[in-house]
């Protein structure tokens, strides 16, 4: 059986007709085609997936598209304003926190929802906040750095 | 240094991709008219297959169709090539079983493929592939090795013992000798524990085939696109390399796993042949855990003979190395020229004598995971040397020091067949102890010990070859493969460049890197230039990316090519500005002729090279593209000491990295940034092999670790900031100077780690502990070792 979903994504309407077992993630990648948002994993542990929904960061295969009914979804894809990067996305950049970039737009939606939580965040606060996003290349060190200097930017400092 | 240039910490070309959701891993492409595969894999670790009824799967919704191994048997499709042949010691060959892309009459191991349902959706697919009936009579799994030599359940009919090979290299009576002259003897048992490299991005294959010109292209996570064509092609599925395109496009990570050549690529595209239509699989976590190839997995018995003075006279090795259930491309060469030729590792160790024996198990193929072989002869000799250390009464920086190659006897020959060009291992010793404050250690230890915590101090001081490699040297140890590397610069009439190289980047930052060698020797803008990689259809060959190769093997031949645009290029400005060759000079990207005020833009050549309306056709040819083919003279020898410092709570056994000090030695540094990302990211693999990660089996053969559930991968809470820095000694045999980087950080830090946790509980009558040494081992070692010494 179908069900028809609605939603905001990217500040953009959607709609899509997805099955009941489809998750967030699926209709992201595979009905809008928009492939930013990554699947590393099948247990929710990786956080390669992570969107805010509503504002807030969750793991986007760990919700179906039909709870994200009327929802106002935001990926990796729109947070840029065209070639100009969100702060966070500019500190990951300077501070090299991405090597092969499989992990890093989950990394990276789930930094911005620690900054809008926690607007000056510690080393400690960070790397506990990342409980929940895995990256098998930079040894979380760079990916920490950035998050304090997104965060200093996003503070407007 | 130019702010583009060699030396210059350039920001990544790559990451604006990344950070806006626009890269292009292969999971992200869609091919028109494309079906989905779903692999039905074994659930027994061991089981005889007596038959397969695919009726019920074929018709269910949705499916194409379904194939066993018989099908791809009756299509003349063979198994799996070994890219590396080990010998025995009686220079008999190894025992090399087949290795079918489908099982046919036996599963060997818990992931192994039995069936593939390719239908018009990956949920149908799947949900048909349990309608797949297979009977299977099981049988017992082995997966001791030490059990699988003794007689245990024969993975392979053809593999009597278990046995792959029993192998060795080195002189045993030159050592058995040294030994009786020994004043003291060092010894130690350990095992190398079983890892899951864990990229990030699960693996994924498309197969396409275009009717039109009978070809096919394979998209796939590979580190290496070419080798994948010539083994698929060649050994597999019998397709000319001349109608085989295969695309490795962004890749998440690969450490390693991504180097082999799997079933699942040569399934989608012979699917894909046989049904016109593209075929696409991806691997979902739990099938990476069981089907990408694993590391390490060693158990070896090692001892040191010294004289009175803790000098080392003599090593003897013996190792037993997991091979898994299956031969994995490269697996053959892991535990022996990749391991037992660096148990010289930093010292003068005059003899040395190893013997390896790599056993068949059921369990996942092993092949090379970060670092191959020298992890494991990292780990082995820098626990021996602290046991050394303590047999003898040296302190652990001593004992080193006692037996480094002095820094002004290189080229260095070891008895283990290397020949390491520069290094210089006390500088980076004492750079390490500087930048950890030895000096203050004890003080450290006393302020722990007032709030009843052991502190503790580990060193390592690794090498490592990489580079790899020298095609003769590889050739002549049982590589069925050269180790070059090829690069094309193409200048474009306008002066951008394009590179194609035939390294691969998947995290490493090769367009950036390789841009930067381009900027500085052609003085062309960064911005101008582009590196290609990852596809054969694009790049003349590659070898592709593994052993730290990319810029001491890539990056060499993209000098080499470059020289030749130089030189190309002095000639046209040289009839341009009708001048003698000689008289020309090229720097920051002009040509002059010496001693006047004519001069050329790289730029200008470029054009002319082009639009050569009146160049001397018989001595000067158009264009401006060329291409080398770089074959190292020898590998190349990074080396460099690790320091960590652990706080553990002897109540709970809980552990704190209190610090972790990195110098390493990889030749020039062409952009730091990147080195040191590369240095914290083996770093953090090497902690997670010795503290958090370990592959665990049941007795029956079911993988318990089968999820990022029950296998501990590093988080950002398990790790301290790392203080990672470089001491520098030139390559002696590339015009770059440069060793490489990739692999570093996972040689040099397990034994750190591990002998400073040795070091805290000494005095709790601890002498050992095995990796992953988790809270629950720290809290029961101690407890046993307080009970020992309370018995004594």
């Amino acid at each position: 059986m179908s069900y028809a979903v609605s939603m905001t994504v990217n500040g953009k309407s959607v709609s899509g007709d997805v099955e009941g077992r489809t998750l967030l993630v699926q209709f992201l990648r595979e009905h809008l085609r928009m492939t930013g948002t990554h699947v590393g994993c099948d247990t929710s542990q990786c956080g390669a997936c992570v969107v805010h929904v509503n504002g807030t960061s969750v793991k986007s295969c760990t919700m179906l598209a039909v709870q994200a009914e009327g929802a106002d979804v935001t990926t990796i894809e729109g947070l840029a304003n065209g070639d100009e990067l969100h702060p966070m996305q500019a500190a990951f950049r300077e501070h090299h926190g991405l090597q092969c970039g499989f992990c890093t737009p989950g990394m990276v939606m789930s930094a911005i929802d620690l900054v809008n939580e926690n607007p000056d965040p510690t080393e400690t606060e960070i790397r506990e906040w990342l409980e929940g996003n895995l990256c098998r290349c930079t040894g979380y060190h760079n990916i920490v750095k950035s998050i304090e200097a997104g965060a200093k930017a996003m503070r407007g400092g | 240094m130019t702010a583009t240039g060699i030396g210059a910490a350039v920001k990544r070309v790559e990451d604006f991709r990344f950070l806006t959701g626009r890269g292009n891993y292969t999971d992200d492409i869609d091919r028109p008219g494309q079906a989905y595969a779903w692999i039905l894999r074994s659930p027994h670790a061991h089981a005889q297959i007596m038959k397969i009824d695919t009726a019920k799967a074929a018709a269910a919704p949705g499916v194409i169709a379904v194939f066993t191994g018989k099908d791809l048997q009756a299509d003349g499709i063979g198994g799996l090539p070994c890219g590396w042949q080990v010998n025995n010691k009686d220079d008999s060959p190894m025992a090399e079983p087949a290795h079918p892309a489908l099982a046919t009459d036996k599963v060997r191991h818990v992931g192994d493929q039995v069936a593939v349902v390719i239908a018009e959706s990956k949920d149908e697919a799947r949900v048909a592939a349990e309608l797949i009936a297979v009977d299977y009579t099981p049988l017992p799994a082995v997966l001791d090795m030490n059990a699988a030599i003794a007689g245990g359940a024969l993975v392979h009919e053809d593999a009597p013992d278990n046995t792959c090979y029993d192998w060795h290299i080195g002189d045993a009576a030159a050592v058995d000798d040294a030994f009786k002259q020994a004043a003291h003897v060092a010894q130690i048992d350990i095992v190398n524990n079983r890892l899951v490299p864990n990229a990030i991005e699960p693996r994924a294959a498309i197969g396409d085939f275009d009717t039109a010109t009978g070809e096919y292209t394979l998209y796939t996570t590979s580190q290496n696109p070419h080798v994948i064509r010539l083994l698929m092609g060649a050994f597999v599925l019998n397709i000319p390399e001349h109608k085989l395109r295969v695309i490795a496009p962004d890749v998440g990570g690969g450490f390693g796993s991504k180097i082999y050549h799997y079933a699942e690529e040569a399934i989608v595209t012979w699917a894909a042949g046989k049904l016109r239509r593209p075929v696409k699989w991806t691997a979902e976590r739990s099938e990476s855990f069981m089907t990408d190839c694993h590391g390490r997995d060693h158990a070896t018995h090692a001892e040191m003979a010294m004289d009175k003075n803790g000098k080392f006279l003599a090593l003897r090795v013996a190792t037993k190395a997991n091979m898994g259930a299956y031969l994995s491309t490269f697996a053959p060469c892991v535990p022996t020229y990749l391991y037992a030729t660096l148990l010289a590792g930093v010292y003068t160790t005059p003899q040395i004598y190893c013997e390896v024996r790599a056993v068949f198990t059921n369990t996942v193929p092993v092949d090379a995971y970060r670092g191959a072989g020298r992890p494991e002869a990292s780990y082995l000799l820098e626990r021996l040397v602290d046991r050394a250390a303590r047999e003898t009464g040296l302190s652990q920086v001593e004992i080193r020091e006692r037996n480094f190659i002095a820094a002004d006897a290189f080229p260095y020959q070891t008895p283990v067949a290397l020949e390491y060009d520069s290094g210089d291992y006390g500088a980076t010793l004492d750079q390490a102890l500087t930048a950890i404050a030895y000096d203050k250690f004890e003080a450290r230890k006393k302020k722990s010990a007032k709030t009843g915590k052991r502190r503790g101090i580990g060193f390592s001081t690794y090498i490592e070859a990489c580079g790899i490699a020298p095609s003769a040297v590889v050739g002549s140890l049982g590589a069925r493969a050269g180790l070059f590397e090829s690069a094309e610069v193409r200048v474009h009439p306008t002066g951008s460049v394009t590179v194609f190289t035939g390294s691969h980047s998947h995290g490493q930052g090769h367009e950036t890197t390789f841009a930067q060698l381009i900027s500085d020797t052609l003085g062309v803008p960064f911005e101008g230039i582009d590196i290609v990689h990852g596809d054969t259809g694009r790049i003349a060959y590659g070898m592709g990316t593994y052993g730290s190769r990319s810029l001491a093997v890539g990056g060499e031949a993209i000098m080499r090519a470059t020289n030749r645009i130089v030189d190309k290029a002095r000639k046209i400005a040289a009839h341009m500005l009708e001048a003698s060759e000689e008289d020309i000079e090229f720097k920051d990207g002009t040509f002059t002729v010496s001693g006047t005020d004519k001069a050329l833009s790289f730029g200008e050549v470029a054009l002319s090279a082009y639009v050569p309306h009146n160049f001397p056709h018989e001595t000067l040819e158009p264009g401006l593209n060329e291409t080398a083919f770089y074959d190292p003279a020898n590998f190349t020898y990074p080396g460099g000491c690790h320091i960590c410092e652990v706080e553990i709570d002897p109540d709970t056994g809980e552990i704190e990295i209190a610090d972790f000090v990195a110098v390493d030695d990889v030749g020039r540094v062409v952009n730091p940034m990147i080195v040191e990302g590369q240095v914290h990211g083996g770093v953090a693999q090497g902690i997670g092999q010795a503290l958090l990660e370990g592959c665990v089996y049941d007795g029956t053969g079911q993988l318990l670790t089968g999820s990022y559930m029950d296998y501990t991968m590093p988080r950002a809470d398990n790790l301290p900031a790392f203080k990672v820095s470089t001491n520098t000694t030139l390559c002696a045999h590339n015009s770059l100077g440069v060793k490489g980087c990739g692999e570093v950080g996972a040689i040099g830090s397990p034994p750190a780690v591990i002998n400073a946790i040795v070091d805290a509980l000494w005095d709790d009558g601890v002498r050992d502990i095995s990796m992953p040494a988790t809270p629950e081992k720290i809290w029961q070692a101690i407890q046993a070792g307080q009970r020992a010494a309370a018995a004594e």
